[in-house]
This record gives structure tokens, sequence and C-alpha cells, in this order.
């Protein structure tokens, strides 16, 4: 059934349909509508769980990851400033393989005190070992949810997800979503039953101290693994999901990829808009396509070096910026592509900061510039008032 | 062992005083004083480390000596003495 609902709706519509069991949350604009209606769901006797109110977002997740080591599904949303007073825990969720999903609607770190869009919240969280998901709809929003249960809760995998979605373009727009029936979604998604669990009748240790002999290299190397893990599982979730639900998502999706010579990169909701202008621009003949990445962590390696293949020059687009070096998804992509057989020539730019829109003539500019033979070799930022040019 | 057949994170098979004897750490002691105690059983409950039974007695083998026993008892009847 469709319905006109907001990227906050449907994150807490997702989390109804994954049957959580216990929600932590505190509220922080523009997330708070999903914890809000999360308690009225549960007030209403709609969903049955736990809802647990705390004081602070460091105790959220402190809630989630003792709730979770209890073997029930567990779920949470925050944004920004929420997000970085969780980062302590957010190793320890990670580290304590407890597959918690949380929605991060994002939004700019002050000051400037802002609580517009903007992705350097999360891009901070990139080393805690959560898994990233970034979305462009709120359909998305929903289905991310769902798969991010299935694929974390992988006993191989064993890993927390975040779901990233833009501030205010995602959290309060509302756009027509498909909310898929319970049953479905129960089929598609059994319960959770971890092999270790907090339990009184048989009881364990949890997040144990190692010496530096004993164990705690090998068991960083096993989440390596159980991320590599995670990479052949998202893939074949994602395709099942497809088969159930009719709707398919990659790790990278490209848009009029074929046949170009220029590829703009970026994540979030300036893909849609991408598209728009990837439209007019091919239709004057301009030979420029798009590619959407949606998993952050783990990173698709394997998918952008093929998709590199045979294009001359790659733009990616960061919303967010690690200052003193460059956009982060730049650097990533660098990364990936480094002594690949003829890599692009890559480029990097920066827009959309603390909310700035992203518009189509935006994209048409960094269209314009990527298409330069002419470059400085450094990143530019887009749309800078009394920019130099 | 190796590290494939290690549990997935931080999990030991015993409790977590088991596996060491915390009792080392501690600076201040609790000292409880039986009789000003009613058995009301907070220090019990709240004692972190499971250090305290129900008859009113501290494992010191296992007491870190947080003092949160001594700051919950409502008779004062729990002193932290310096080691």
């Amino acid at each position: 059934m469709k319905k006109m609902i907001t990227g906050n709706r449907a994150a807490a519509l997702g989390s109804k349909l994954a049957r959580a069991q216990v929600v932590a949350a505190y509220p922080i604009t523009p997330q708070t509508k999903i914890v809000e209606s999360i308690a009225e769901m549960v007030a209403r006797g709609e969903m049955k769980c736990k809802y647990i109110m705390v004081e602070s977002e460091h105790s959220a997740m402190s809630a989630c990851i003792s709730a979770s080591a209890t073997g029930v599904r567990t779920f949470t949303a925050t944004a920004a400033h929420g997000l970085a007073l969780m980062h302590e825990v957010l190793h320890w969720a990670a580290g304590q393989r407890l597959p918690i999903t949380m929605v991060n609607i994002n939004r700019a770190l002050g000051p400037p005190w802002s609580v517009w869009v903007e992705h350097t919240d999360s891009m901070s969280q990139r080393d805690t070992g959560w898994m990233q998901v970034y979305c462009e709809s709120n359909q998305e929003v929903l289905d991310s949810v769902i798969m991010a249960y299935k694929v974390g809760e992988r006993a191989d995998v064993l890993l927390p997800t975040m779901i990233c979605a833009d501030a205010f373009y995602l959290s309060h727009t509302s756009e027509p979503v498909d909310i898929p029936e319970q049953k479905k979604v129960d089929d598609f998604l059994p319960p959770y039953k971890p092999k270790y669990k907090l339990d009184v009748d048989d009881p364990h240790g949890f997040g144990s101290l190692s010496m530096p002999h004993q164990w705690y290299m090998e068991l960083r190397y096993q989440m390596a693994e159980a991320m590599e893990h995670a990479k052949k599982h998202i893939p074949e979730v994602e395709r099942e999901f497809a088969e159930v639900f009719g709707r398919r998502y990659r790790a990278i999706e490209p848009y009029r990829c074929e046949d170009v010579d220029y590829v703009l990169m970026g994540m979030g909701t300036m893909a849609d808009t991408a598209r728009e202008a990837i439209d007019r621009l091919r239709s004057r003949g301009e030979k420029v396509g798009f590619v959407r990445l949606r998993t952050f962590r783990p990173f698709p390696v394997k998918e952008l070096r093929a998709l590199a293949r045979g294009i001359d020059r790659l733009g990616v687009i960061d919303r967010s910026f690690t200052f003193g070096y460059e956009g982060p998804l730049f650097t990533e992509v660098k990364g990936a592509l480094y002594g690949t057989p003829q890599p692009p020539e890559i480029r990097g730019y920066v827009a959309g900061l603390g909310g700035r829109d992203i518009t189509v003539e935006t994209i048409e500019d960094i269209y314009r510039r990527l298409s330069k033979k002419k470059w400085k070799g450094e990143e530019e930022w887009i749309g800078l008032k009394m920019e130099k040019r | 062992m190796r590290y494939d057949e290690l549990p997935p994170g931080p999990i030991t098979f015993l409790p977590i005083c088991d596996a060491q004897r915390t009792g080392t750490w501690r600076t201040f002691k609790p000292m409880i004083d039986h009789k000003r105690c009613n058995h009301c059983f907070l220090c019990w409950k709240y004692c972190p480390e499971m250090a305290i039974s129900t008859d009113i007695t501290i494992d010191y083998d296992y007491c870190k000596g947080c003092g949160i026993c001594a700051a919950e008892c409502p008779r004062k009847a729990i002193r932290m003495v310096r080691e």
C-alpha cells in the first residue's frame, strides 16, 4: 500500500515492520519525529517493543548495546551532535559485534548552528566499525532498515548499520512510499537468534579485557573479515529483497553511464537532482553519466573499479569535508582506483555544506569544470560567494 | 586457539570476576558495621561486582573498593577505610 509519508515516518515504520524489540532513543532535530512516531506506535499498542527513554544519545546507544547483547533486535535514531555524543559507544557496539540498526539524519555540525543537511556527521564515524548506507528516497530509508537487520544479523557479519538520510530533503519531505505487508517482511526477516547472548541462566562475560599478548588484534581481524563477508552478503540480500518487494538496490547505482567520457559521483539526495542534470546535458550531446554511491562501508571497491573502466574523468562530489585534506569520498575513490590499469582522472568538488541547495545548475556547473581540460589539481568548492574565477 | 575459533566479539565463558581477582585494585576498603545494618540489601543490590552476598558479607577477593555500597547505605553502616 502506498502512502505519502516523510523520511522520519518511513524510518519509524521500517523499525516497526522489522519488529524491533527495544528502542532507546533521544530526540534531536531533524530526527525527533522518528522517535516520537515510534513512541506513539508503542503507546497505542501497534508496535510490540520496549521503549526506553534516556537522558542523552550516549545513554541511548549504551541502552541499545545492552539490549542487543541479550539477543533482541534493537533500533535507534539520531543526527549530527547526537551522533557525535554517541561516538565512544559506537565503537563498543561494533566491537561487541551487535547488529543494532540506527537511522542517522545527516545534519551539519555546529558552530555555526545548522540543522540542515551535510554528511560530515556520519563521515566522522567512518572508523567505528559500523556499516553505512546513504539513502536518496524515503522508500529507500524504510527498505534499508529492513535489509540492514538481514545483513547485520548474519552469524558471519554481526555488525551494526547506520542508515544515513539527508536532513529535511528526506526527514521532513513527504513522498509516496510503498509500505510492505507485515507478513512479507516477517518471511524475509526471521527473528534474530544469536549464538551468544547475555543470559542469567547461561552467563558469559561481555566487553571483556584483552591484554596485548591475548586476543585484541585477532578480534579486530575478525571484524575486518566480517565487513568482507558483509560485502558478499549485501548484494545477495538486495537481490532477495528485489524478488520479494520488487525494488532493487545496489552498492553503486549508475545512471546513463554507458558509452560516456565523464562520470559524476555523489551520495544521498543529490542523486535525484543529478539525474535531471544528466538528462539535460545528454540532450545537449554531452557524454556524461552519474553514479550514486549507496554503501559507504563496506566500500564497494570491486564495483567501483568495474564502473571506472573506460571512463576519461570521474568527478566526485562531497557533501562533507576533512579539514587539512579534502572531501572524504574523493579520498576513498582515489584510493580504490589506485593501481588499476588506466584509471580515470579523478577530480573532487565540495558542494551543499550546511544545507546549501545542490540544484540542477550546481551539477551542470560541476560538469562544466570537469569537462575542461585544464585543472589545477585541487579540489574545488562549488558556489562559494566571492569565488575566485 | 586460532582467531577463527574465537566467539564473535570479546565474550568470555566465565563471569568477568572469575577471569581476574579484582580485589587487588582496591585503595579503599568498605567495612560494614553490622550493629547499624538493618538488612535492607541495597548494598547487595547495587554492588556492580556482585561482591556482597545476602548475609551482608563482602568478598574482598573481588571488591574493587568503588564505594557505591557505602554511598547507597541509608543507615551509614558502611565506612570506606584506606587499605
